[in-house]
């Protein structure tokens, strides 16, 4: 008697412990769809439970602001659009593990006061946005004092005309150990814009003509950035006021005008900056306030300026670049040096070399006359390609004595690295 | 007329015999087409030959206008002995030096650029800008060499003049401007910069063909007041006309000077 009670207790137990696995591990999914009993997504999120997935068939949804408080999967089934309307803002995420996928988010609205995106994650951890699709939105992606998140594959694009009237592309703040990688971002105000962002890394993304930077960051310690490609951006890439910054094998290119650079770095302390390349910008790279930088194997070339350097830069080490074709390879608005230029490529280079070790035997140095005196006085820039200007150029290189004499290339390598 | 275009065109003959011209156009030809097939970069190749057409042009005018008068003495004299106006002799002197200059200049950049096929087509403004200021020093410093040549009888002074005169508008006057512009630094330029180009046609069409190619981004909001000057119809019209001006000027006074001399 007492066996047989023991053994339906048991039964008991493990029909109960099946039920409340079930509820977690076989989560329903909840089709949302004008062909579907459920309709709109905010009558699904009304019972939708933790670990529910909602499929969203194609089709335009018009729903206003939608609120997810739930840790839910949104997928998209054959592209569904949803709309802000040109007013609202679409999603705002509160809760922990959402994952939204293969959606089409439209029109956002623009509002400066609460900064309306496509998808706005508040306070959240482990999120992963993917293979989403962001046309015409005021922001794309915001995500806000949140961790671990993945934002992976979207294309945004917008084609806003002013830079007030337009948000980012991706935008974090305040976040931690976010991966942005392979998106493509293009027609917002800056394409990937950080602030207080730590522990974060930044891979094989595009941003390419946004009105003003293709990526800026600005307090985002120990973030790394690789194998990302910014193209005709209205003033290139801007980063400030960071620590332990690593930028390896990215693109910078064609960042061209007046008040455009292919990367303008502003108080970055302790940082790497590798394997890079820039192309064709109309200043290559700019070092304000920037310390301890180790920039080598780097590629700059057919720049305006190749590197600008500000007098307040020290200690930074350039070795194994390549500069070529650059109409300067340096500028600085300093008469002494405290940075370190060893073993680079000059295309510019007119040296020899007797022992064929493949270093040059006579120092090279980078600044010329020219390049110094316009860095002070920008209109005397007129002159540029003016016969008395080379005359001049080759004089100090033979006797310098207004460019910084500590500021040279000892040992330029004859061939490109 | 039929005088001037016969004189025309026996100053023509004479000159393209000479070792001199074509000389000159065999540099531009050589030089362009060693530019354009080891670079695949038109616009490079278009500053490079900026560079040579802003030197070269004027010193070959200024100095080969120079001693062609003087060579040609002993064959003003023998026309001037017959029926014919000394206005017609001298433009007839002038005209006969300056087409095929002009010519050999055209020819030597031309037929390199065109038989390259590359796609030069693209850049067609800074083409046209490139030989529409190569004609114009032609034209503007053989009027110089014959009004140095006219009034100095001293072959040596003719000569050092020219190359001084020369050396002025390509190097010192640039150099002029730079202790200008370090000396009033603190103080709006701009303007004062654009009405000192029009001052030296060196550097009037040295800037003119830089603001057709894209380093004029380097030069930050000048270059944006410059832009906005010389891209304008009235920047254009003022630059022609200071070029048309520069080229009229010395060859009317030299023309004047040639009427009244005793040879």
């Amino acid at each position: 008697m007492l066996k047989r009670n023991g053994t339906k207790n048991i039964a008991l137990l493990i029909t109960l412990i099946l039920i409340f696995f079930q509820s977690n591990l076989y989560t329903k999914a909840i089709k949302v769809g004008s062909n579907h009993k459920v309709k709109t997504i905010t009558a699904a999120l009304l019972f939708a439970v933790n670990g529910d997935t909602l499929l969203i068939a194609s089709g335009i949804y018009k729903e206003g602001p939608i609120a997810i408080r739930k840790s839910i999967t949104i997928v998209g089934i054959n592209n569904p659009i949803i709309s802000g309307d040109g007013k609202y803002e679409i999603f705002l995420v509160e809760a922990n593990n959402v994952k939204i996928t293969g959606l089409v988010f439209r029109e956002a609205g623009l509002n400066y006061i609460k900064d309306n995106a496509a998808i706005k994650l508040n306070n959240v951890k482990n999120c992963v946005i993917s293979s989403n699709k962001f046309e015409n939105n005021f922001f794309g992606i915001y995500l806000a004092k949140s961790q671990n998140c993945i934002i992976d594959g979207n294309i945004i694009s917008a084609n806003h005309k002013k830079e007030t009237q337009s948000g980012n592309g991706i935008h974090l703040w305040y976040c931690k150990n976010i991966i942005i990688k392979n998106n493509t971002i293009r027609g917002h105000r800056d394409g990937i814009y950080m602030e207080f962002v730590r522990n974060s890394n930044i891979h094989n993304n595009f941003a390419e003509k946004n009105i003003r930077y293709g990526l800026h960051f600005m307090f985002s310690d120990s973030c790394s950035y690789s194998n990302n490609h910014f193209q005709i951006n209205g003033a290139g890439a801007a980063v400030m006021y960071s620590h332990n910054v690593e930028m390896k094998n990215n693109r910078f290119e064609k960042n061209w005008g007046s008040a455009s650079y292919g990367l303008l770095l502003k108080d970055i302390y302790d940082s790497k900056i590798s394997n890079n390349i820039f192309y064709k910008n109309s200043c290559g790279i700019y070092f304000e306030g920037c310390n301890r930088i180790t920039f080598t194997k780097n590629d700059l070339i057919e720049n305006g300026w190749a590197v600008r350097l500000m007098s307040n830069s020290m200690e930074n080490k350039f070795s194994e670049n390549n500069f070529i074709s650059n109409s300067f390879d340096i500028a600085t608005n300093s008469t002494k040096n405290y940075n370190y230029f060893d073993g680079n490529h000059w295309s510019e280079y007119k040296g020899y070399d007797l022992n064929k070790d493949g270093i040059g035997d006579v120092p090279f140095r980078p600044v010329k006359l020219f390049s110094f005196i316009s860095e002070r006085i920008r209109p005397s820039l007129i002159l540029i390609r003016s016969l008395f200007i080379e005359i001049v150029n080759i004089a100090e290189t033979v006797f310098p004595t207004f460019t910084p004499e500590a500021l040279l290339d000892n040992n330029p390598k004859m061939k490109r690295i | 007329m039929n005088i001037l275009a016969k004189i025309i065109r026996y100053q023509i003959h004479d000159i393209s015999r000479s070792m001199w011209l074509i000389i000159y156009t065999l540099f531009f030809l050589l030089t362009s087409y060693g530019l354009i097939s080891f670079s695949n970069n038109i616009p490079k190749v278009l500053v490079s030959l900026m560079n040579i057409t802003l030197i070269i042009i004027p010193m070959v005018s200024i100095i080969f206008g120079t001693i062609y008068l003087y060579n040609n003495k002993d064959y003003v004299v023998l026309m001037l002995s017959q029926p014919i106006k000394r206005t017609v002799l001298y433009f007839g002197l002038y005209l006969g030096l300056v087409i095929p200059l002009a010519f050999s200049f055209v020819i030597g950049i031309s037929i390199p650029l065109i038989l390259s096929g590359k796609n030069w087509l693209e850049h067609i403004a800074v083409i046209v800008y490139l030989f529409t200021s190569g004609v114009f020093q032609t034209i503007i410093f053989v009027s110089i060499a014959f009004l140095i040549s006219i009034v100095n009888e001293n072959r040596i002074l003719g000569l050092g003049l020219s190359i001084f005169i020369w050396l002025c508008f390509a190097v010192l006057y640039d150099g002029m401007l730079l202790l200008i512009i370090e000396f009033f630094q603190d103080y709006p330029l701009e303007k004062m910069l654009i009405g000192f180009l029009f001052f030296n046609p060196i550097d009037l069409a040295r800037i003119l063909i830089i603001l057709k190619l894209d380093v004029a981004a380097l030069m930050g909001y000048t270059g944006a007041v410059f832009q906005k000057f010389f891209n304008t119809e009235w920047g254009i019209i003022l630059s022609l006309s200071s070029l048309t001006i520069w080229s009229i000027v010395p060859l009317l006074i030299g023309k004047s000077k040639f009427l009244k001399k005793d040879f």
